[in-house]
Formats: structure tokens, C-alpha cells, sequence
């Protein structure tokens, strides 16, 4: 693991990676509560535990990028720079909502922050940046292509697909296996064979396997793999490996007859999770203190509870005035 | 006007626009060479814009829809409509709803090209028509052209559209010509084309479907038999204005489509008129379709399964109460 030093991160830098880390942290364990409360009325995938992945790309792509999310996409979003406000008022379903109700917690997308669709069909967001990737290698703009997906997308026969064209084309897109362990409520192990960064090499194509919990890792990586893109030399494989707190969806524990992981394994994790790990390094390295942490998170509290509120008050789409020219342009 | 081929049509369509218009990209599956011709020579001219994919159905349906919310216009050529079941995904859950799902923030102009139909021993995998499948999505339109002119006019509007459209082409049929104008011919999306007029009965017909029914109409004509013959060259959107208007008038509709009968073309256009214009029909309506079956290879057995100007002439007669007579 890579000390502070190593790393030539401003104070300033190290701080708003933590902030961009722990406001999706606090945005999504509120979510939480609201579905367990009975509020949102569509399921709901929390990414709590992968924050380090999202924004250790997400922070350093331009308005010109593109990703694609997932059903797992609400840290995608937020760390894309997206609005917790749209963002709370679409999960619950309301008119003010970036996609006015129309898509929902797995479909939270915002082109113009560069989302080029969030999906609820796993692997689908990886034909898809590649073709946006082709767009920006036409352009010439120097823009890269994201695709986040997990390990159970890595099993979907796109990916080789995509790897080969994106090879042969040589198209400035990364794809970002986040293997957290799960494909949905089967671990990994029961449905991959081999290493999924492996499946890189026989096209040729650049791979890397990273900690997916060690956020300045995963930014350095990133680094590597945008610096390669924008420079014209082909796409990269990532595999950042980190583990999937919640359940695939909330409150499953209501529908599921079994549990598929058991409690030692999850407080394993938690004990590695990216966000405090974060802090220890900026508190270690006496790049700010105790107090100025806690003033960033009271921040995001406010935040979170502004957002909370404006999606409570918010109205439903009104079912009589309902736009099906959203059909059509 | 001149006399052109169906393809050249095509062809030429392809090049104007791209003449026209540097954001159209065209791609898919040997479209350099171009096996039907529709393609060739964009290559040579547009240089970068035109790429050959490799087999990957999956992931090029998808990279259009990339491309296209990007800001170009796509044009993917996935060159046999059946091969669009193995891109189905993209085509499905993404092109067709992505609009919607984000309240409009995006347009996506892709066209995605394909042959489709029998008659040519292509078999049960090369030969479906899938434009049914189509219209039950949604968010997609559908152009079936069946004359050159039509198939220009309607690809330069496909191109020109902002949203996805499945742009099929009848198999076999690209070498049929026709007389085609000259100078930037487009057709707007979503207007029928009455090919016949007659007062007895409407026919409508649909892609590849429309020639065979036009030489039975002529003949049908002789017989005192007057039909309207509607082409609706596009299933979505359908001029269903136009298809009732006829209906109202004859009183009697027959329906020529080239798809297996259940939840065809030509059944939805039944149920239209039947819902919409019941009370001005004077015979059941008749559907000229495929049996629910797939398309056989052997000559024989593949001619015996498609609607053919027999089979359309001897549905106009029964719904019309003349009846070949016995001794013809």
C-alpha cells in the first residue's frame, strides 16, 4: 500500500476525496432507512462499501467523459458531481426528480453530467460506453469512456465482445469490473471461473487488479488507465476488488428463505472499509484534523437532510398530464 | 426521375446524406465490401466514418446507442433482421426506452438496417420478418420500404429522425427497379401510400408484400373486383387515419404481411379497423400471413408458406362474395 507521501495529494485533494466518499456514504445509508421505513417505492441497490471505486475514477474525468452506471448506480452519480436533491426526489418517485419518476434508483441518469444511462440490465452499460468511446475517438477530443460493472456482469458475453473491438479500434474506454463478491445473492466463486482481470489478456488489452477499498490505489490506477485512453493507446481492464456490504437489494432478508454469506465475513469487511481507512491515512499523515473531518461530514448531514425533505415534499408525477412523447423525440 | 434499383436506392441515399452530413457514422457487419450492395463505396468516400464489425451482434447494438447519445447519427447495418435477435438487448431495453426512462434528456438517432423475409432458401435463421417484434417495443419506429423511391425517401427520413428506427429491407429484392426522383427525395415517416384505387375493398400490404398484391388487384380489377391498395411503409408510426378512411369507404379488409400470423402486422391493423371502423364493415376481416411455423429451405415447401398473388386474390374474392368461378 502506498503511503500519503508517495502520493502528492494536496490536503485540499486528500479532503475532497473524503468528502466525495463519505457524501455518498451518508446520501445512501439514508436511502436505507427510508426504504426500511417503507418510502421509496421501487427496490433498491446500495453501493455503501465500493465508494472508494467511484470516486477514485469519477474525480478525475472531465465534463466531456462519459460512464455508465448500474443498478447499483447512486455513488456513480454522486460522484459524478449529480444532485442529491434529484437524486433522493427520483428514488422516491417524484416529479422533481432527474428523470421526473420516470426511471427510478436503478436508473438514475444525467447526461448532462456525463451518465450515458444507469441499467438495471447487467452489462449493459459496457456495449454501450464503447460506443461512446468511438464517438470521442471520432471526435477527437481526447474524451474516455467509463464503464462500471460487477462481477456478476463480467460473466455477461458482451464484455468479450467489447474487448475486442475496443482492442482492435483502439477506443479510450476503461472497463471497471467492481467485483464486490456477489452476483446478486450467489458469491462470486459459485459463478466465475478464473480470474476476471485475466480475461483481459488474450485480446491483448492493458489489465489491472487493485484494492478496490484503497481509494488512492484505485485513483492511481485510474490514472494510468484515463492517461492511456486519452492517449490513444486502447483500452483497459480493471478488476477493483472490494465487497458489497448491504445485501444486492434492500430488505431482502424479507424474501430470501437463507442467508448466502455469513456475519464473520461481513465484519471482516467492514473492518476494511475505504472510508475510515481514508481518514486514519488523513488524520496519520496530519493533513487535517479530527474537527475539520467532522465539519465535512455536519456539511453533508445538512445535505443529506435538505435532500431527504425536498424529495418528501416533492410531488408525484401527475398521471393525467403523463408524457408518453418521452417516447419520441 | 429515373429508373433505379431497389439497393442503388439505398446506396445512393446513403451516400447523399453522408455528403450532407459529417456526424453520420455508418457500421456493422461487412459493410466495406457490403454484401448486399446497400453499403458499397462509403468506404472509399467517408474513410473513418464507415467501419466494418467484427461478428458481435451484442455489443454493436449497443455501441450505436453510445454513439448515437454522443452526438452522432448512427446508422448500424446489422445485416439479416434475424441476426437483430442475437443485438436484441440494446435494441430492447436500451434504444427503445433509454428516451423515456430519463424523461426525454436524450434523443438517440440510430437507424438500424437488416433484411428480412423469404424467398430465396435462406432458411428458417435468415429469413424471418421481425417487424412485429418491433412495433411491440415502443419506442421504435419501422420502415419497411417496397419501391426504390419509397426505400430512398424513407432511409434519407430515417436518417434525418431523432429516434431509432428499424430500417428492413425485403430479402432477395434489392435488383427490383423503379422510377425514383432525382434531387433529395424524402418521405416523412408515418404516411401510407395508396397504390390502387378501387372501392370494393382495401387491401393493405405490407414490404415485399405489396408487389404481389398489386399485380393481384390489376387483375382483380378486370374481374370488376375494386380494391384500394394501401402501402403503409412504416408499421410504426402506422397511418392508421388513412387505413380506416379506405376501410370506411370499401367496407371490406384484407391484410398482406409477410410475419407469422400471430401478433403480426396484419393482426394489429385487423384489431385496429375492427375496434375503430366496425360498424362500416360488411365482411369479416381476412389476414394474408405465414403460418406460426418456420421458414423451410426447400423451394417447394417455402413458396407453399408465403402469401403469393393467389393466395391475396383469393382472399379479396371471398371478403368481397365473388368467388373464382368454378369453371376457370
Amino acid at each position: 500500500m502506498m503511503n500519503t507521501q508517495e502520493t502528492n495529494f494536496s490536503d485540499e485533494q486528500m479532503l475532497g476525496l473524503y468528502r466525495d466518499m463519505l457524501r455518498i456514504r451518508l446520501v445512501e445509508e439514508q436511502i436505507g432507512k427510508d426504504a426500511k421505513a417503507g418510502n421509496i417505492p421501487g427496490p433498491v441497490h446500495l453501493y455503501i462499501g465500493q465508494e472508494a471505486v467511484a470516486v477514485g475514477f469519477c474525480s478525475q474525468l472531465t465534463d466531456s467523459d462519459w460512464i455508465a452506471s448500474t443498478h447499483r448506480g447512486h455513488g456513480h452519480y454522486l460522484a459524478r458531481g449529480g444532485d442529491s436533491k434529484l437524486l433522493m426526489a427520483e428514488i422516491y418517485g417524484r416529479e422533481t426528480g432527474m428523470c421526473k419518476g420516470h426511471g427510478g434508483s436503478m436508473h438514475v441518469a444525467d447526461f448532462s453530467k456525463g451518465i450515458i444511462g444507469a441499467n438495471g440490465i447487467v452489462g449493459a452499460g459496457i456495449s454501450i460506453t464503447t460506443g461512446a468511446a468511438w464517438a470521442a475517438q471520432l471526435d477527437g477530443n481526447g474524451a474516455v469512456g467509463v464503464a462500471f460493472f460487477g462481477d456478476g456482469a463480467a460473466n455477461q458475453g458482451v464484455l468479450c465482445e467489447a474487448l475486442n473491438v475496443a482492442m482492435l479500434w483502439k477506443l479510450p474506454v476503461i472497463f471497471v469490473c467492481e467485483n464486490n463478491g456477489f452476483s446478486e445473492f450467489s458469491p462470486s466463486s459459485t459463478v466465475t471461473a478464473g480470474s476476471i482481470v485475466d480475461r483481459a489478456k488474450p485480446y491483448g488489452a492493458a489489465h489491472e487488479a487493485v484494492d478496490g477499498n484503497d481509494l488512492i490505489e484505485v485513483w492511481q490506477c485510474a490514472a494510468r488507465a484515463i492517461k492511456r485512453a486519452r492517449g490513444g493507446d486502447g483500452p483497459t481492464l480493471v478488476e477493483a476488488r472490494t465487497y458489497r456490504q448491504r445485501g444486492h437489494v434492500e430488505a431482502e432478508a424479507s424474501f430470501l428463505g437463507s442467508s448466502y454469506r455469513s456475519d464473520e465475513e461481513v465484519e471482516l469487511w467492514k473492518a476494511r472499509d475505504p472510508i475510515p481507512a481514508f481518514a486514519k491515512r488523513i488524520l496519520d499523515a496530519g493533513q487535517a484534523t479530527r474537527a475539520e473531518l467532522e465539519l465535512i461530514e455536519q456539511d453533508i448531514v445538512t445535505e443529506v437532510a435538505e435532500a431527504a425533505e425536498f424529495a418528501e415534499v416533492s410531488p408525484y408525477p401527475d398521471p393525467a398530464s403523463q408524457d408518453t412523447n418521452y417516447m419520441f423525440a | 426521375m429515373a429508373r433505379k434499383r431497389m439497393i442503388q436506392a439505398i446506396n445512393e441515399a446513403l451516400h447523399g446524406e453522408m455528403e450532407k452530413d459529417d456526424s453520420i457514422v455508418v457500421f456493422g457487419e461487412d459493410v466495406e465490401i457490403s454484401l448486399f450492395g446497400d453499403t458499397r463505396g462509403l468506404k472509399d468516400r467517408f474513410g473513418k466514418r464507415v467501419r466494418n464489425m467484427p461478428i458481435s451482434e451484442t455489443v454493436m447494438s449497443g455501441m450505436a446507442v453510445g454513439a448515437a447519445a454522443a452526438g452522432y447519427k448512427v446508422v448500424c447495418h446489422m445485416m439479416f433482421g434475424n441476426f437483430m435477435y442475437t443485438g436484441f438487448d440494446s435494441i430492447a431495453n436500451q434504444a427503445s426506452k433509454l428516451r423515456y426512462m430519463t424523461a426525454g434528456q436524450i434523443s438517440l438517432p440510430i437507424v438500424y438496417m437488416g433484411v428480412f423475409g423469404g424467398g430465396r432458401s435462406a432458411a428458417a435463421q435468415h429469413s424471418d420478418a421481425m417487424h412485429p417484434m418491433f412495433m411491440n417495443l415502443g419506442g421504435i419506429k419501422v420502415a419497411l420500404p417496397a419501391t426504390p423511391a419509397d426505400a430512398m425517401g424513407l432511409l434519407r427520413a430515417s436518417i434525418h429522425d431523432p429516434n431509432p428506427v428499424m430500417f428492413l429491407q425485403a430479402a432477395g429484392r434489392g435488383g427490383e427497379s423503379g422510377e425514383v426522383p432525382d434531387e433529395d427525395h424524402v418521405i416523412e415517416l408515418g404516411k401510407a401510400s395508396t397504390v390502387h384505387k378501387g372501392d370494393d375493398v382495401t387491401v393493405v400490404a405490407i414490404g415485399a408484400m405489396v408487389r404481389p398484391a398489386l399485380r393481384a388487384v390489376q387483375k382483380l380489377a378486370g374481374d370488376g373486383i375494386g380494391a384500394d391498395l394501401i402501402d403503409p411503409r412504416t408499421v410504426v408510426p402506422l397511418d392508421s387515419a388513412a387505413i380506416l378512411a379506405s376501410v370506411r369507404r370499401t367496407g371490406r379488409l384484407v391484410v398482406v404481411d409477410e410475419a407469422r400470423d400471430m401478433c403480426s402486422a396484419a393482426s394489429h391493423i385487423a384489431a385496429v379497423c375492427a375496434d375503430q371502423a366496425f360498424d362500416a364493415l360488411r365482411a369479416p376481416i381476412r389476414r394474408v400471413t405465414v403460418p406460426d411455423v418456420a421458414m423451410p429451405y426447400s423451394p417447394t415447401l417455402e413458396k407453399a408458406l408465403l402469401p403469393n398473388e393467389a393466395s391475396i386474390s383469393e382472399a379479396v374474392r371471398q371478403v368481397v362474395g365473388k368467388p373464382v368461378p368454378e369453371d376457370v
